[in-house]
């Protein structure tokens, strides 16, 4: 007898078509010191000149400055899918003398990315919810530092649970093959460590063919991607025409696989993870975020063990599930009633220990 | 590059024994009648042999110190300089050793032989610096390292009965190492230059300058000579040291120019037409560190040991020694003679000012 056909099998058909008229978000942000090469990189990557009007300030006006974050928006079309890209910079980061706390705008952005989503979402209206989280931080490492600088190191442990790091080493020309090699390998041991969580590329599907799983685990070795950046096309020795950076001993080209990493970046960050990474970011890095603030809500002075645990994927559906969402005006009212209750519990517990302290020296005068 | 009149420079040659003040900006002479019946060779001329053998015979100090954030090649372009292991860190690039939280002073001796002339070099690296998060005053120990050897230099001086020669540990030269970002100076930068260079001569120099291309470099190094100008930042070969006209022309082109110097070191050899070269072999090219069309190594060395290493010498003491000593022996000045730096019955020292120091 004959199948029937029920016809479910065009719902990837459908999911496409939609989400090719809807058009993509995505949300990225670039961290690191300055002159490693990341505008150059992000033009390279997405073929676009974000970065034409800049203007950086000189030595002595960076004295003074403090922490930035600058947005720039871009959409991209390509083969009839839009792109809305957000491209978040942090000039400034790592430049003072004294870079003591210098992460913490960028952490207190993208926290507050997301509570603008938590707003939305126990919001009353959510049909469109703009979403402004970022998905993904491509943080610059020098190459001329010997693996992860203690600024690296305090930047990365700050923001590790809060957003998708892909590590990347700048400049990378400057390296020979070797040096490449032990410092990326020296940049793996710090990442581990120190305990910062990177994100992760997930494993290919079994049923993969062998080359793609070569290709695959090739790419995994290769992170942190070491990378070189341009915009400009150079002749190599003559022949064809390739995007790169012409020396008096040679040319850099940024597409040759054996030069740098930049076709492995491009391939994982753009072609193969866009939307993995907007994943991770909503189900994993935002749904944490989320847990923690409301269970702070929910049990005052109580630390949950969601938010200290080491993110995994598994751990993700551990978290206990979210209270009902209320109405904007409610949610303060009970946001305050609990922070009235916490300052009162704290000022009894304040009292108790005085009375005991008291009584304690009462006690030790007496004998 | 030759000097031209080296007249001038040997009899400060010989101010390893006497320091001598700085010869007077060349005049123009009266010409002094030349007595046209000279019955024969005098031999004055012999005076430049016989400083040249006494130097080679005594021989002579050199210290250089390297201050920059950790992994810009500072002690492998010192050992590409002067061609030997003279830097304290082995050349092996994976080295395993700890920032240390504060900067650390590691001065490190040689001596160096080359055609019958010793030269005692040493070595002042400065690990540390510029590595923290907060890298505020970091320089202090290097400033205060750099005091201290023109203290040790004055009490030896000062003494009753002092040594023929004194040993001279005072930095001679600093190499100050700017990352190559491309865009300008960075603020510690600018904070140490401006704080180190009326204490010691500072040059700096662009380190890694292989990932820069021609048009990147000369535009970095536009930037940098300005803004070095504009915040009074005086590194060596400074202005107001120029003797005569001559050293202006030369020195003017060598400011103007050619610094802060886009280096690149290395201490492997490769194998280019039929030539063993030092330098960095990458996928796309050979980097050779003393081919002038890849780097400007050649002209640091040049500057630093074929022409100006004498000149180091001298305005390290006729210069920085001198304002270090003025203002130290004017503020013992101000105490009764007897008490002070060095508990000795000292003469009430005299109002005006030292010369020299101006």
């Amino acid at each position: 007898m004959d199948k029937e056909y029920v016809g479910f099998a065009a719902l990837p058909n459908q999911l496409h078509r939609k989400s090719v008229k809807k058009g993509f978000d995505f949300t990225l942000m670039v961290a690191g010191e300055s002159g490693l090469g990341k505008s150059t990189l992000i033009n390279s990557l997405f073929l676009t000149n974000l970065y034409e009007d800049r203007q950086v300030p000189e030595a002595r006006a960076r004295l003074t400055q403090t922490l930035t974050i600058e947005r720039r928006g871009v959409e991209i079309e390509e083969g009839g899918v839009k792109v809305k890209l957000t491209l978040v910079d942090t000039p400034g980061f790592g430049d003072s003398v004294d870079c003591s706390g210098c992460w913490l705008p960028v952490v207190r952005f993208i926290e507050e990315q997301f509570e603008q989503y938590l707003r939305d979402e126990s919001g009353l209206n959510r049909k469109n919810i703009q979403d402004s989280r970022v998905h993904c931080c491509l943080y610059f490492i020098s190459p001329f530092g010997r693996g992860l600088r203690p600024l690296d190191v305090a930047f990365l442990r700050a923001v590790h649970e809060k957003v998708n790091i892909i590590p990347v080493i700048g400049k990378a020309d400057a390296l020979m093959p070797k040096e490449t090699q032990a410092l990326k390998q020296k940049i793996r041991e710090q990442l581990q460590e120190e305990e910062i969580n990177i994100y992760q590329f997930p494993d290919c599907d079994s049923d993969e063919d062998e080359d793609f799983k070569r290709q695959d685990a090739e790419m995994k070795e290769s992170i942190p991607f070491a990378v070189v950046g341009s915009c400009e096309v150079v002749r190599d020795g003559g022949t064809r025409p390739v995007r790169g950076r012409c020396y008096s001993w040679g040319t850099v080209e940024v597409e040759n696989p054996h030069h740098c990493d930049f076709l492995n970046l491009r391939r994982m960050l753009v072609q193969t993870h866009l939307q993995d990474l907007k994943e991770v970011t909503h189900d994993l890095l935002y749904e944490g975020y989320r847990a923690r603030c409301l269970q702070s809500l929910a049990r005052p002075g109580a630390r949950d063990r969601a938010s200290r645990s080491k993110l995994s994927r598994q751990s993700a559906t551990e978290i206990p599930l979210p209270m009902l969402p209320l109405a904007d005006t409610e949610k303060l009212i009970r946001e305050k009633d609990e922070e009235l209750r916490r300052m009162q519990e704290m000022l009894e517990k304040m009292q108790a220990q005085m009375q005991q302290n008291q009584a304690q020296g009462e006690q030790s005068d007496a004998l | 590059m030759s000097k031209g009149l080296p007249e001038t420079r040997t009899d400060a040659a010989m101010s390893e024994l006497v320091p001598e003040p700085r010869p007077k900006p060349a005049v123009p002479m009266k010409p002094v009648s030349i007595n046209p019946n000279l019955l024969g060779y005098i031999g004055i001329d012999t005076i430049i042999e016989q400083m040249r053998k006494k130097t080679m015979k005594t021989g002579f100090d050199f210290n250089i110190m390297v201050v920059g954030q950790s992994g810009l090649g500072k002690s492998t372009l010192v050992n590409t300089l002067f061609k030997s292991q003279v830097s304290r860190k082995a050349s092996s690039w994976n080295r395993e050793e700890k920032i240390p939280k504060t900067v650390e002073i590691k001065a490190i001796g040689h001596v160096i032989e080359e055609g019958g002339v010793k030269m005692k070099l040493t070595v002042i690296d400065t690990p540390g610096f510029g590595d923290q998060i907060n890298n505020e005053n970091c320089w202090e120990p290097i400033e205060k390292y750099i005091n201290e050897q023109y203290e040790k230099f004055l009490k030896e001086e000062v003494n009753i009965a002092r040594k023929k020669r004194i040993p001279d540990t005072r930095v001679h030269c600093c190499l100050y190492f700017i990352s190559p970002t491309g865009h300008s100076l960075r603020p510690l930068d600018l904070e140490f230059m401006k704080h180190l260079s009326k204490v010691v001569n500072i040059i700096p120099v662009i380190a890694k300058a292989d990932t820069m291309t021609l048009e990147e470099k000369s535009e970095f190094k536009q930037r940098v000579r300005k803004e070095l100008e504009v915040n009074g930042i005086e590194f060596y070969p400074q202005k107001e040291f120029d003797e005569d006209l001559e050293d202006k022309t030369e020195n003017d082109k060598i400011r103007q120019e050619s610094m802060p110097f886009a280096v690149v070191g290395s201490d492997k050899e490769y194998q280019v037409n039929g030539k063993r070269v030092l330098g960095r072999k990458t996928p796309w090219g050979i980097i050779e560190v003393e081919n002038l069309n890849h780097c400007e190594f050649a002209l640091l060395r040049d500057f630093v040991i074929r022409t100006h290493l004498q000149d180091l010498k001298e305005v390290t003491h006729n210069i920085h020694y001198e304002t270090y000593r003025a203002k130290r022996l004017n503020d013992n000045g101000g105490l009764p003679p007897g008490e002070g730096l060095l508990g000795i019955v000292l003469p009430p020292v005299p109002a005006t000012p030292c010369p020299t120091a101006e």
